[in-house]
């Protein structure tokens, strides 16, 4: 009898329960991913990112990236969504979002391409703008890039210029996946340091993520043991600088995020500045004016920079003190970024002699923004005459298998 | 490429996979698996960071990351053990939850690197003259993975040698008939999945604070936990061959790494220099042999022969027949 009374109890206060919220709207869930309200009469911008907005590297400059968005322009309100994986998963979020009545939608990771194709091909009044990817289609689905690759060779040059000062003729790099980004960074890297250093080789390690710390530091370690003076990562945690303060006199060069370059060991970052980038294109759509093609912006964007060259900051220990007329080499080109007289193509402007000997790119010759972005032959319509699938003269490793 | 400083390199990183492996080995051993691992290694690595950060004392944040991950690790225990739940479905809630609590606590930890103290490292004067061996085990280490050399034939003996390591035993193989003799099987199925739950909140404290200090929410761990579970069953719930393979596995995690150098190898050209297939390939041994494992466990009859604990997964409800 007292059972049956407990299980009455029971059974009422459940159907309380379904009573009661159903009145209430439950927020809606997709993959494990609370969709974000819109707000009435504003313009509702919502970027989705692959990590957690406090990962200290690619994710977290996107989040701040849209957090400038939010403060600096009027008439907007901004979301973001964190962790959500790519496939299938990220198909169901950026439909969600959509059917939410978002305006325009930034994805911040690769993989997330092809889910937001189809959405996108579905709310034709939504704007979609993909970063890192290469489709789009010209209406309402376009991707986004920024000229890393000066900043890159930049790094490289400090790199080069650390190494010969203190007498070490290695530096190293590790990078990620064997994809075109990845040759074209540590190319350009590999060019800088050929310029402050040239009797300089480049050691390579692939590690085969974007974010781990173990593994990073591994690579780094790897590197060091290899005779590198300097090391910079492709990838995420600040793993490069960590091992250089291990050790004696050797340093590292971060990635991604601003705040990843804290320690002395550290001698810059190349990173990411999202939020003017967020602010044009937001601007754009809102006019109508956005193209919604492959949008490759400029260092002069200030889309990307160099962490110790920035307002407002200070050189690192181990770039303060490198020799004047190396900095001043190295300035120029901060400065030729800036102002947009020294950009990508000049970074990849011939002659360029790959691990071979071989030319890859001849005297007076220059790459296009196709080569850059690809592998021979590369898309339809997009051809690559040079591609990417090279190593500069000064790298000491042999070409991997695609 | 230096063989010993590769196997150096996987002794110093493979403590973190000894600790959670160990751990979940205990747990294991009680009858209850806890497939958490990864969610309370995240707790530990936030909770160590943290507190090394807010107090400026990294043993003070080791000892916190022990008793966070320790707790977290009794929701499990209460759901599986008092509520007799599925233990495989409890596991991986923990993980949702212990990995949303971590990056909650740990908003705003990237950007403090340079003011957090980390654990010492430091060198074994006399041992680290060892000829090989010292340079692999004694030079230049951090304090955890000495801790670690007396933790394994520690933890060894406790379970095979001790009165406390019988009941834990006996508990996971026949509970209701270490019910029987007056062992308190609830209470020590409790105690070792915190046991669990301190060792794996030990193994993230050693990522935060040792190997690559810092917090880089929820990829600090990259999937270490998950490793563990895998690496439990090809220990066969042993401590000393879970820290063969955790070593191991550290090892073939570096020398992937060493053998795209363009160096010799015994005088002779690297044959594997820059053809990534032989670094897949030996990035892939250990998972197999976690599946090989896995798959001689399938048959009831292997099972017991690797030592699997019999009733590991069952909820024990006293007074029901069977185990």
């Amino acid at each position: 009898m007292k059972k049956k009374t407990f299980w009455l109890v029971i059974s009422l206060m459940l159907i309380a329960a379904f009573v009661f919220t159903a009145c209430q709207p439950a927020p809606e869930e997709v993959g494990g991913v609370q969709i974000p309200d819109i707000e009435d009469g504003k313009f509702n911008v919502a970027i989705v990112m692959l990590s957690n907005h406090d990962d200290g590297g690619w994710s977290q400059a996107q989040w701040e990236g849209i957090n400038y968005l939010e403060e600096n322009m009027d008439g907007v309100h901004t979301a973001y969504l964190e962790l959500v994986a790519e496939g299938a998963d990220s198909e169901q979020v950026f439909r969600a979002l959509a059917r939410k009545g978002f305006d325009l939608i930034f994805g911040g990771s690769f993989g997330y391409m092809d889910s937001m194709e189809v959405v996108a091909e579905e709310f034709p009044d939504i704007g979609f703008v993909h970063i890192s990817g290469y489709k789009f289609n010209g209406t309402n689905f376009g991707n986004m890039f920024g000229e890393m690759e000066v900043m890159k060779y930049a790094a490289g040059m400090i790199a080069g210029s650390r190494a010969k000062a203190d007498g070490a003729t290695r530096v190293g790099g590790m990078a990620t996946f064997p994809i075109p980004e990845e040759f074209r960074l540590f190319n350009a890297y590999a060019l800088g340091v050929q310029e402050t250093c040239p009797d300089c080789d480049v050691d390579i390690r692939w590690i085969f993520t974007w974010h781990d710390p173990i593994v990073e530091r591994e690579g780094a370690d790897s590197l060091f043991d290899a005779g590198s003076h300097v090391v910079m990562t492709g990838a995420d945690t600040p793993a490069s600088a960590l091992a250089a303060a291990d050790r004696e006199g050797v340093y590292g060069i971060t990635y991604d995020w601003v705040g990843s370059c804290t320690i002395d060991e550290c001698l810059t970052a190349p990173y990411w500045v999202w939020g003017p980038v967020f602010v044009r294109i937001t601007e754009e759509v809102q006019a109508g004016t956005y193209p919604y093609m492959a949008d490759y912006f400029d260092a002069s964007t200030g889309g990307v920079a160099l962490y110790g060259f920035m307002d407002g900051q200070e050189l690192q220990p181990g770039v303060a003190s490198l020799p004047a007329d190396d900095l001043a080499k190295i300035q120029a080109v901060m400065d030729g970024a800036a102002a947009g007289e020294f950009d990508r193509f000049d970074v990849f402007a011939g002659p360029i002699v790959d691990i071979d000997g071989n030319i890859v790119v001849p005297d007076g010759e220059f790459m296009t923004q196709a080569d850059i972005d690809q592998f021979v032959p590369g898309a339809p319509g997009f051809e690559a005459t040079y591609g990417m699938y090279w190593w500069n003269q000064n790298i000491a490793a042999d070409l991997p298998d695609l | 490429m230096d063989l010993l400083i590769i196997l150096a390199s996987g002794v110093a990183t493979g403590t973190v996979l000894l600790y959670a492996t160990v751990g979940e080995a205990f747990a294991e051993r009680s009858g209850i698996l806890n497939l958490g691992v990864e969610g309370m290694m995240l707790i530990g690595a936030m909770a160590a960071y943290k507190t090394a950060a807010a107090t400026g004392n990294a043993w003070l944040g080791l000892l916190v990351a022990m008793l966070a991950a320790g707790l977290i690790s009794q929701v499990h225990a209460f759901i599986t053990i008092t509520l007799q739940a599925d233990q495989v479905i409890s596991g991986l809630a923990l993980n949702f939850l212990a990995t949303g609590i971590s990056l909650v606590l740990g908003e705003g930890l990237t950007s403090l690197r340079d003011v957090v103290p980390q654990l010492p490292k430091f060198t074994i004067p006399g041992l680290a003259q060892i000829p090989w061996l010292g340079r692999v085990f004694f030079d230049n280490q951090s304090i955890l993975v000495y801790a670690g050399f007396l933790f394994i034939p520690l933890a060894w003996y406790y379970i095979n040698r001790t009165r406390p390591g019988l009941h834990l035993r006996a508990v996971g193989e026949y509970p209701a008939a270490a019910d029987t003799l007056g062992i308190h099987v609830y209470f020590l199925r409790y105690f070792y999945v915190f046991v669990g739950g301190t060792l794996a909140g030990l193994a993230g404290a050693t990522i935060s604070l040792s190997i690559s200090p810092g917090w880089f929410g929820a990829l600090t761990t990259a999937g270490q936990g998950w490793i563990a579970v895998g690496l439990v069953i090809f220990a066969q719930w042993n401590p000393i061959r879970a820290a063969f393979g955790a070593y191991t596995f550290g090892a073939l995690r570096r020398l992937v790494l060493d053998i795209q150098a363009p160096v010799l190898i015994f005088g002779l050209a690297n044959p594997f220099y820059s053809n990534l297939n032989y670094a897949f390939f030996l990035k892939m041994l250990p998972y197999i042999f976690t599946v090989v494992f896995l798959v001689i466990g399938s048959r009831e009859a292997n099972r017991k022969r690797i030592g699997s604990p019999a009733a590991l997964g069952l909820p024990y409800i006293r007074g029901q027949r069977g185990l």
